[in-house]
């Protein structure tokens, strides 16, 4: 594993690029406990401060320190992010698998469910979710709608992969040493699947994280906890860009546009590291 | 029983399940919250001063019968059924008395034109830059504009939206930033008003395109430059086939077809990006309305317009899949 991290950071400039991109933003992530203020508290600075030495991205319109409220912001829409990608591989890895080893009706069956939910629109029926719990939503129930919604596609993709393993040697001598099923799925064919698990996870955080910016922006989620989506509602209601505190959009723009590029970066050079085509034609072969 | 019909049914069969199932969904959703709709609407309504308190109770059951809030869960999931068979929501509290069904009728043709232009474009635009930076490897211009494209990918439509919003309609005003079309305008088959349509409907239509053309750029070049080593591919080139033929009839061709099923199967995900750019620039389609209603309070409204997106997105679904056998001779043939 740390090998080929290493060769990874070495050889691919893309991984690199990424790797670098998403360490830093973590790190600015990770400030946040050492803030000098509460990420909550508002009117505790002097307000529309553009800025300056003292503050390095200005304060908002709310008393607010940008950078500050950047750091825990990045914090918690990586922590939503997070949330959802795992809840949601474990059911498309579950889901996958098991329709892929199974095959025949099961398999028919389960991929019919899994097809129409793929072709129910998210927005609107997170938006309905958000409508009919109003004051009661919180970000633990969003994720968890969030990741309901969003493993179907990649459990067709894992399902595939897991099908090309069901008619191979190794499953059949599996079978005749009396292993049981979720035995051969666990140690047999869970490693096979592993790099797909990876690469789709890396592209379910980045959905994830737009999601949770796009809600929050229109401001259905909790408001008063920072996340970037949060700050550019907040930056909205006090029409900052009118205002001209340009400063209050433009860094969590900024901060956005970095931590999707990077995460992007990675899931992308994962994705050539797994396609052995690929890696030989950048060896140019 | 041929392969066409075979196909048909099985398509059919899909499409109904996706629409029972969403509808249940919806029901559900707004049934097992703990929010009563009503005494948020009863609320919402006695919000400006003290109301007779008999005149609320009145309110009550009048909206517990609009709403199908009556009788058991069964007979109001029945009733539900009802309702939406006959396009029926009832009237919106926000707009009242307007059905709502008639508020998301003179939504819908704005939100299909702007979304199948969008898609129009970016689905053909990515999927020819994605062929051809899969079948010409090394040109430096085509990998330029792809890293561009895929660098917007992830970018979500809203981010993307705004600072198109800044750069255009703010920093260096030359576009519309808000509604579909002036508003002194009559509408009709006029020149004035179509080219005011086509101005206001250039900021939507960009982010949505830039927001999609990423992913099927990625997916075809990869698919193109898997088709390249294949047999057939190899053989035509030994045999003298012309490069551009090869390109469009061997290769371009056999990846379309997942790319249409791509197309199918992206259709939610690509509303749910409309739904949030039409909010961003004010456009007057379905979008708009639900994320209206749900600052309203309006439930009958949200409720309306997140059941008929569901079907609508169903609708489009099963037209792309009617129009695959287009394409693909097997699914005709076998």
């Amino acid at each position: 594993m740390f090998k080929v991290l290493i060769d990874l950071l070495r050889y691919n400039r893309e991984f690199a690029i990424g790797f670098v991109l998403t360490a830093g933003i973590f790190l600015f992530a990770l400030a946040h406990f050492w803030a000098p203020l509460p990420d909550t508290a508002i009117y505790l600075l002097p307000p529309d401060m553009p800025p300056s030495t003292e503050y390095w991205f200005g304060t908002t319109s709310r008393g607010q320190d940008v950078l500050w409220q950047m750091s825990s912001a990045i914090w918690n829409t990586m922590l939503f992010g997070l949330t959802v990608t795992i809840i949601s591989r474990i059911l498309a890895v579950a889901v996958g698998m098991v329709s892929g080893y199974l095959g025949g009706r099961w398999d028919q069956a389960m991929m019919t469910i899994n097809d129409t939910m793929i072709a129910l629109p998210n927005i609107p029926i997170l938006l309905l979710v958000y409508f009919v719990m109003r004051d009661s939503m919180s970000w633990p129930i969003l994720a968890l709608t969030a990741a309901l919604l969003g493993w179907n596609y990649d459990a067709r993709l894992i399902r595939s992969v897991t099908l090309s393993l069901r008619n191979r040697e190794f499953t059949r001598h599996a079978v005749f040493a009396g292993m049981s099923v979720p035995q051969i799925l666990v140690r047999q064919h869970l490693p096979y699947v592993m790099p797909v698990i990876f690469f789709t996870a890396m592209n379910n955080l980045i959905w994830a994280i737009g999601l949770e910016v796009t809600l929050s922006v229109l401001g259905f989620s909790d408001i008063n906890r920072p996340t970037i989506g949060g700050m550019i509602y907040w930056a909205n209601q006090h029409q900052a860009i009118i205002a001209g505190i340009w400063w209050w959009i433009a860094f969590p723009i900024g901060a956005i546009v970095l931590l999707f590029l990077g995460l992007f970066l990675l899931a992308i050079s994962v994705n050539e590291y797994i396609d052995p085509r690929s890696r030989l034609s950048r060896m140019g072969a | 029983m041929n392969g066409f019909a075979k196909y048909l049914v099985q398509r059919l069969f899909q499409f109904f399940l996706v629409i029972f199932l969403g509808v249940s969904l919806a029901f559900l959703i707004t049934n097992l919250s703990p929010v009563d709709p009503v005494e948020q609407s009863v609320a919402l309504m006695t919000n400006f001063g003290a109301t007779d308190p008999r005149a609320v109770e009145l309110m009550r059951e009048a909206l517990a019968e609009l709403y199908g809030l009556q009788g058991t869960v069964l007979d109001q999931y029945l009733s539900f059924w009802g309702r939406v068979i006959r396009g029926d929501f009832g009237p919106s509290l926000s707009a009242f008395p307007t059905p709502v069904m008639s508020l998301i009728m003179s939504a819908l043709p704005w939100t299909i034109g702007l979304l199948t232009l969008a898609l129009a474009i970016s689905w053909s635009l990515g999927n020819l830059l994605g062929a051809l930076a899969g079948y010409y490897r090394s040109n430096l211009l085509l990998r330029l504009s792809g890293a561009a494209v895929m660098a917007l990918h992830p970018v979500p439509a809203y981010i993307i939206g705004l600072v198109l919003l800044l750069l255009l309609g703010f920093i260096w005003p030359v576009l519309p930033i808000s509604g579909g079309a002036q508003m002194n305008l009559q509408p009709g088959f006029t020149i004035d008003y179509i080219y005011s349509l086509i101005l206001h409907g250039t900021l939507p239509a960009l982010t949505l395109v830039l927001v999609g053309i990423g992913s099927w750029f990625i997916s075809m070049r990869s698919l193109v430059s898997n088709i390249v080593t294949d047999d057939h591919v190899v053989y035509a080139e030994l045999g003298g086939v012309s490069s551009g033929k090869i390109f469009s009839q061997y290769v371009a061709r056999n990846a379309l077809l997942p790319q249409l099923t791509g197309l199918a199967l992206s259709l939610g995900n690509v509303f749910g990006g409309a739904v949030i750019t039409e909010f961003l620039f004010n456009y007057p389609g379905v979008g708009r309305l639900l994320i209206q209603g749900i600052y309203r309070g309006d439930y009958s409204l949200v409720l309306g317009v997140t059941t008929m997106s569901i079907i609508a997105v169903a609708v489009a679904v099963f037209i792309i899949d009617l129009l695959y056998p287009l394409i693909d001779p097997r699914v005709r043939l076998s």
